[in-house]
């Protein structure tokens, strides 16, 4: 796997992490039927915090995001989002999921609305936007993932890295609090990898609050405050970037690192 | 240097295609003379062509339109034509095609299904082609009243009293609403409905007989009226219905899936016959006596909820076709499950089945003539009583040929607007 260059990265001198907050997971269990898939999980993640996950396929660190927004159900523990906590109650959960963003790694725009529509069919009937307004803002948002000349166009119209930029501007129209990515440049070639990376940099300029799935090791050491390592559905390690690249601590850690910076 | 490397200093500028091969004489070439084989195919095909009109057009250039009967019409051909030529018999159509389009409908009454049936396109061009103004649509929710009026006549209080219904469950539900949570307002409003409906709507209706109409019965109705009323309202009601059952299957309660799955497995694995015996003869034994519950709307019944179980099928594989992708970006922007189900996952899985709906509506449309089975004269039920006339007996060709013609000019125009709505619903290419 090659480490894709980032060419403007981040002052993170100046970018003070809040004590307020964003995510809480305490001991969150998941089985996927007898497979138990993610196993006590803890973690806190503060607000405008930027973290990155990483780890070998299969070790669950999707389905730690997904079950950030109840994509996924957790059957143990307790999480908390922006102070309210995820049960069943559908009203918590549309609540919390109106204020977080997921970006997934198939993109997942709606095929049968133009892109502009994608982009403002949440905030007209999610948060009642009138639909002016939600076409000035969605064109906003357009623009700052350089798209706006496409608003008109089908998905199917656009390539891989434009779609998946589409998908973070619809993401960024409904203002959401934590943004989550799901894999984001892992069904992209090469070339478009890094249109959507440089979206995503700027997106932590704003101090926007983010949880990367990523194996882009380039990414998280120019972005992330907090990098974590998933293995067999446990966290195995966290650090900030640093120290977790240059100094692993775990054995199990040290051997992914090896496998895919050691080329 | 010894390298077997290369490089381009260059890129080359893009050009236009060659020039495509054109003319007639060269689509000929191309598509039939390509090679001997298909040279020969060619060729066996054109006699094959020639053959069969060579035998049928004259059927048709002797074809006799002005006759009382199938002798005399005979007798003509004979005169004219010589001993043995055989020819078509169009007098009967002429005779009888009023009663092949109205049935027994009174004959200083035609206009009344004649304008109802011109309506009907009015209410649907607003629903089949979206660049008509959204506001017309209103038509098209007041056009079955519209019709209902035209066609059986009597007070037009009665279908007002029907949509005053639908007003009483809003104003109820948005009163109930305000105060109590949806599913209460919902479940007060429907009773309210049923309530009025019930109990409320004859009287109001009868009490306030405003723009009455000369009544006529269901008995008199027949012909192609009675198939298009039939038809229509099955394909009207049977799509809502069959995406409420898709729906329901696919739902994650237990009670709705299993009523759901049952209703569609029951009605799918009966034949429309035995429903529609049921709905002629048994349904007045399971009635309180005295209610006189018309045979055609006992038939639209049957009919909408044989084909709902189709469509809920058809619309079903719809929904398995979509990626869970679809679902899980509309949840996670929010959406409750109507919302994403209205605005994301039924327009996706609708457009999938377009085929397969537009199918199991001609099919519904066909089907209507077996409610000449139980009696009732669609152009089918004519044709057998038309045949029964000592003046047409021993005509076939003629009504059946008519009949089809009539069926098939419908569902060849419900085949061509299915594959232009494809065709304008395709958003995929660049």
């Amino acid at each position: 796997m090659s480490e894709t260059v980032i060419d403007q990265p981040i002052d993170r001198s100046g970018m003070k992490v809040s004590d307020e907050v964003a995510i809480e997971i305490v001991g969150m269990n998941k089985w996927f039927g007898e497979f138990h898939v993610l196993r006590d999980i803890d973690l806190t993640v503060y607000k405008g915090e930027r973290i990155v996950v990483c780890g070998p396929s299969g070790s669950g660190k999707s389905t730690l995001i997904r079950c950030i927004n109840r994509l996924e159900e957790h059957q143990k523990g307790r999480i908390a989002v922006d102070g309210v906590e995820l049960t069943s109650d559908l009203k918590n959960i549309d609540k919390i999921r109106s204020e977080v963003g997921m970006v997934f790694q198939h993109f997942n725009l709606f095929p049968h609305l133009t892109i502009l529509e994608n982009c403002t069919l949440a905030p007209i009937w999610v948060r009642k936007t009138p639909k002016k307004e939600a076409e000035a803002d969605a064109m906003r948002f357009l623009t700052k993932v350089r798209i706006p000349e496409q608003a008109d166009k089908y998905p199917g119209q656009l390539s891989g890295g434009q779609q998946q930029r589409v998908a973070i501007a619809r993401a960024l129209c409904m203002r959401p609090k934590i943004m989550l990515f799901d894999e984001p440049t892992s069904a992209l070639d090469p070339e478009m990898i890094k249109e959507v990376l440089d979206t995503m940099i700027e997106l932590a300029e704003e101090g926007m609050t983010m949880i990367c799935v990523t194996h882009e090791m380039g990414f998280a050491q120019a972005v992330a405050n907090r990098v974590i390592f998933m293995d067999q559905g446990q966290i195995v390690e966290q650090n900030e970037p640093k120290a977790f690249f240059n100094n692993p601590q775990s054995e199990r850690t040290k051997l992914f690192l090896s496998q895919i910076l050691g080329h | 240097m010894a390298g077997a490397g290369s490089f381009r200093r260059e890129m080359l500028e893009a050009q236009a295609p060659p020039a495509a091969r054109t003319g007639r004489l060269r689509w000929l070439q191309e598509n039939l003379f390509s090679s001997w084989p298909s040279a020969l195919l060619t060729l066996l095909s054109l006699a094959a062509i020639l053959w069969l009109v060579a035998h049928v057009w004259p059927w048709f250039a002797h074809s006799v339109w002005d006759a009382g009967s199938l002798t005399e019409c005979r007798a003509i051909i004979r005169e004219t034509w010589g001993e043995g030529a055989s020819g078509a018999c169009f007098a009967v159509i002429r005779e009888r095609w009023q009663q092949f389009l109205f049935g027994f409908y009174p004959r200083e009454l035609y206009w009344r299904p004649t304008l109802a049936f011109v309506l009907m396109f009015v209410a649907l061009a607003p629903i089949l082609f979206a660049e008509l103004p959204r506001r017309l649509r209103w038509f098209a929710v007041a056009f079955p009243g519209i019709a209902y009026w035209l066609l059986w006549g009597g007070p037009a209080s009665v279908p007002l009293a029907v949509y005053a219904g639908f007003a009483i469950a809003w104003l109820v539900h948005r009163a109930v609403a305000a105060r109590s949570s949806e599913l209460v307002a919902l479940v007060v409003a429907v009773a309210a409905m049923i309530l009025w409906w019930l109990h409320l709507a004859g009287p109001v209706a009868r009490a306030l007989p405003i723009l009455e109409l000369q009544p006529v019965g269901s008995s008199r109705f027949g012909g192609f009226t009675l198939s298009l009323v039939i038809g229509v309202t099955g394909i009207a009601f049977s799509l809502p219905l069959g995406i409420l059952l898709a729906l329901g299957r696919r739902s994650q309660m237990f009670f709705v899936t299993t009523m759901c799955v049952g209703f569609i497995e029951f009605i799918r694995g009966v034949p429309l016959i035995t429903l529609l015996l049921v709905a002629s003869f048994l349904l007045n034994i399971f009635l309180p006596p005295g209610t006189n519950f018309d045979i055609i709307l006992r038939v639209i019944i049957m009919v909408t909820l044989f084909a709902s179980a189709y469509m809920a099928e058809v619309i079903r594989g719809g929904l398995a076709a979509l990626p869970r992708g679809q679902y899980e970006a509309a949840d996670a922007l929010g959406l409750d499950y109507w919302k994403a189900t209205r605005l994301i996952i039924m327009p996706q899985a609708l457009k999938i089945s377009i085929p397969g709906i537009v199918n199991t509506f001609i099919g519904l449309f066909k089907d209507t003539t077996l409610v000449a089975i139980i009696g009732l004269l669609d152009p089918i039920g004519l044709t057998t009583a038309i045949r029964a006339d000592t003046n047409w007996n021993g005509i076939v060709w003629e009504l059946y040929g008519f009949v089809a013609l009539l069926f098939f000019l419908c569902c060849y125009g419900m085949s061509q607007y299915s594959q232009y709505l494809e065709r304008k619903l395709r958003t995929g290419q660049r």
